[in-house]
């Protein structure tokens, strides 16, 4: 598909909106597990994005998901700032207008290795990874219904982060208490998603 | 050239960064380059990139800074700040895995004795418990 300046617009705004409106949320969730500021940090990075979809969207595909990177790195203030900004920056690097599922999954691919290294973390760490890669699993398969397809990995895989212990960032400290909690970040990335394919769904 | 390695300091609050930035101060004086900050953009816990590039800046040494962070967020956000740096730089800029407050100090003991960043380091990471 094609991704010009009036998608890329929305795609920003839909996404920075529905982080914004679930701030709360992820803040709960951090605070079961972590330092409770998951929410402030994604409501301050999105409200940033959210401020400037505008102008960024006036650039290519490409660039304008570094602008969002770039946004996300410089405004969130957690660990999550440079984890979801490298993705948004290494997703640019790869993406150009022209959208095929196959591009897609390619550079998911290669945005998650970036987050992989950037966090030093892996699947089946109760992270983000336990989300965006069982997501990059439905691109990689194509097909009819991918959106909803999408979407219902992403809410199936942040609920499968529940029972998982933590071995990365700050609910590791809590050992086996980080068990029972879903994981923040995998939240957030199952919203992320949700507002992408929904976008997709309206324009596909 | 005789000037020290410089050594920065990141900590999730801006409190303990300036404490240990006061008692880095009291060992060595100004004889090591030294920048610290601590807090989120806004101000709250947390870090922020552009603060530690500004720390970055201002502990700058042709030698080289060590920065030694506190907890997973300020680590991951200095990584990141490194990487954005002029190209000129990135390549010598480490961050220790170190405790912060021990770390800073040890680490700028090190320098002031003009020790290259590869021994500051060191120093500062003989501190981990392994």
């Amino acid at each position: 598909m094609m991704i010009d300046r009036q998608v890329r617009k929305l795609l920003f705004e839909t996404v920075a909106q529905r982080v914004i409106a679930s701030a709360d949320e992820l803040s709960d969730l951090d605070r079961a597990i972590g330092d409770g500021d998951h929410g402030i940090n994604m409501r301050r990075g999105f409200e940033a994005v959210l401020a400037t979809a505008d102008e960024l969207s006036e650039k290519p595909l490409g660039e304008s998901l570094k602008g969002v990177g770039t946004t996300l790195v410089m405004k969130v203030g957690g660990a999550s700032g440079p984890l979801y900004g490298t993705l948004f920056m290494s997703l640019g690097k790869s993406l150009t207008d022209e959208v095929s599922c196959a591009q897609a999954a390619d550079a998911v691919a290669a945005a998650l290795e970036a987050v992989k290294a950037r966090g030093k973390s892996d699947v089946g760490q109760k992270t983000m990874l336990d989300v965006l890669f069982p997501v990059l699993g439905v691109l990689r398969e194509g097909g009819v219904d991918i959106a909803a397809r999408l979407k219902a990995a992403a809410r199936t895989a942040a609920e499968n982060t529940i029972p998982m212990r933590a071995i990365r960032g700050r609910a590791s400290f809590l050992g086996e208490r980080s068990i029972g909690h879903m994981d923040p970040g995998a939240r957030s990335s199952e919203l992320i998603v949700g507002a992408v394919a929904d976008v997709m769904e309206g324009f596909a | 050239m005789s000037e020290n390695v410089g050594i920065v300091i990141v900590s999730h609050s801006a409190d303990v960064a300036r404490g240990t930035a006061l008692m880095v101060e009291q060992m060595v004086g100004p004889e090591v380059p030294l920048g610290w900050c601590g807090g989120d953009p806004d101000g709250g816990l947390g870090t922020s990139v552009e603060a530690i590039m500004k720390a970055i800046d201002q502990a700058w040494s042709e030698r080289g800074v060590a920065i030694l962070v506190d907890l997973g967020g300020a680590e991951t956000n200095s990584e990141m700040a490194i990487e954005m740096l002029p190209e000129a730089r990135r390549g010598r800029v480490v961050v220790c895995n170190a405790p912060v407050v021990e770390g800073a100090v040890m680490a700028a003991t090190e320098a002031a004795s003009g020790a290259t960043l590869e021994a500051v380091r060191r120093t500062a990471e003989e501190l981990t418990p392994v």
